[in-house]
């Protein structure tokens, strides 16, 4: 058996590489993402919910600090970057589908979008909620690399806006579908365009495991209202005065 | 692999590069996206055997990248644990709003989107 304190020597060693945070973050992903499965896709068992928990409780419970663990785990986070860029290509692939149903789609994006926005707006105003909340609240319904920039730009928490966009995801993919049944909506087309818009990757991940068609278009809607959503956040910010 | 990774690289680069020249408020890697669906747009008619390779190549890399988006959100989710304290005297009102505004935006652009199709098609 080994000696307690060598264990402890190992570990004070592991712990300072980057190394051992990055296969933790892959490993608790990879469990949360085997338990996603199990559950059949239930949009309540979230696998990036399930991999935070995780290493959140071994931070706490061996008590590092969150900067000794993004010194590692910043090299995930940096590819968020490059994943927005990648948007493009999904944008692109359904370009035929765009022009085909421009009007309704443009349409839908800007009331949809500006939507989320003022009706975010209002609601923090209406419930007194501080200016650097409501900054971080404001560009919820894009998806969060896009979010988290604009955030930033514009005066709010991008960590903080990163849970509030992951809130807006879960409970579009998990109470969405029951205000579309409510609206009697039979378009799929439509109906994946308003999970994807509200609700982007989480809410597209759902819409694809119901039908093709939602799911194309949940992803068209993720990828325009990250574009809408940077644009118009700061440019309504400014007609305020706000920003 | 490696020459997929360096475009998208640099269009995110020549986003952030743009972003700091026109003093423009929108996330560099946003800008990145535009251009990248610009010069797609634009090569649509260019069939040449490299093109083509590229762009495969590209779109490759991207939808390997983006099946793995939600993982990339852990570092930054895990920060949000972190946050915490600072959302927890709101967070009761943070969910009603959440709620709220994300449940009506889905009803009122799917609704819309629907209206107007059905309006189209009718012509």
């Amino acid at each position: 058996m080994i000696e307690k304190d060598k264990l402890y020597s190992i570990w004070v060693y592991l712990q300072a590489e980057p190394l051992f945070w990055l296969t933790l973050t892959i490993g608790s992903y990879l469990i949360g993402d085997f338990l996603y499965r199990k559950s059949k896709l239930f949009p309540l068992v979230n696998p990036v919910v399930i991999s935070i928990t995780i290493v959140s409780l071994v931070l706490i419970n061996l008590n590092v600090s969150y900067e000794r663990y993004f010194d590692g785990a910043k090299f995930i986070h940096f590819m968020l970057g490059p994943a927005t860029v990648a948007l493009a290509i999904p944008i692109y692939k359904k370009f035929k589908f765009i022009q085909k149903e421009a009007l309704s789609i443009f349409v839908s994006l800007i009331v949809g979008s500006l939507f989320a926005i003022i009706s975010t707006f209002v609601l923090c105003k209406l419930f007194n909620i501080n200016d650097q909340l409501l900054f971080s609240m404001l560009p919820r319904s894009a998806t969060a690399p896009i979010a988290m920039g604009v955030s930033e730009l514009i005066g709010g928490i991008p960590s903080v806006t990163a849970i509030i966009t992951l809130l807006s995801g879960i409970v579009g993919a998990s109470f969405g579908t029951f205000a579309l049944d409510l609206l009697k909506l039979k378009d799929m087309a439509a109906r994946g365009f308003g999970m994807g818009l509200a609700s982007h990757g989480i809410g597209t991940a759902r819409a694809m495991s119901r039908n093709e068609t939602a799911g194309v278009f949940a992803a068209l809607a993720l990828g325009l209202n990250g574009i809408a959503t940077a644009i118009l956040v700061p440019l309504l910010l400014k007609l305020l005065n706000l920003f | 692999m490696l020459r997929s990774i360096f475009i998208i690289f640099f269009y995110q680069l020549m986003g952030e590069a743009i972003k700091k020249i026109f003093e423009i408020r929108i996330p560099g890697p946003v800008i990145g996206l535009v251009l990248l669906l610009i010069t797609l747009i634009l090569l649509k008619r260019l069939k040449t055997k490299f093109v083509n390779n590229l762009k495969k190549d590209v779109a490759d890399t991207s939808t390997y990248i983006l099946k793995y988006l939600s993982f990339l959100f852990v570092p930054i989710g895990v920060g949000v644990v972190m946050h915490f304290s600072y959302l927890e005297n709101n967070l009761s009102k943070v969910l009603f709003i959440v709620f709220v505004s994300t449940i009506l935006t889905i009803g009122i652009s799917a609704f819309l989107m629907e209206k107007i199709n059905k309006r189209i098609n009718k012509k």
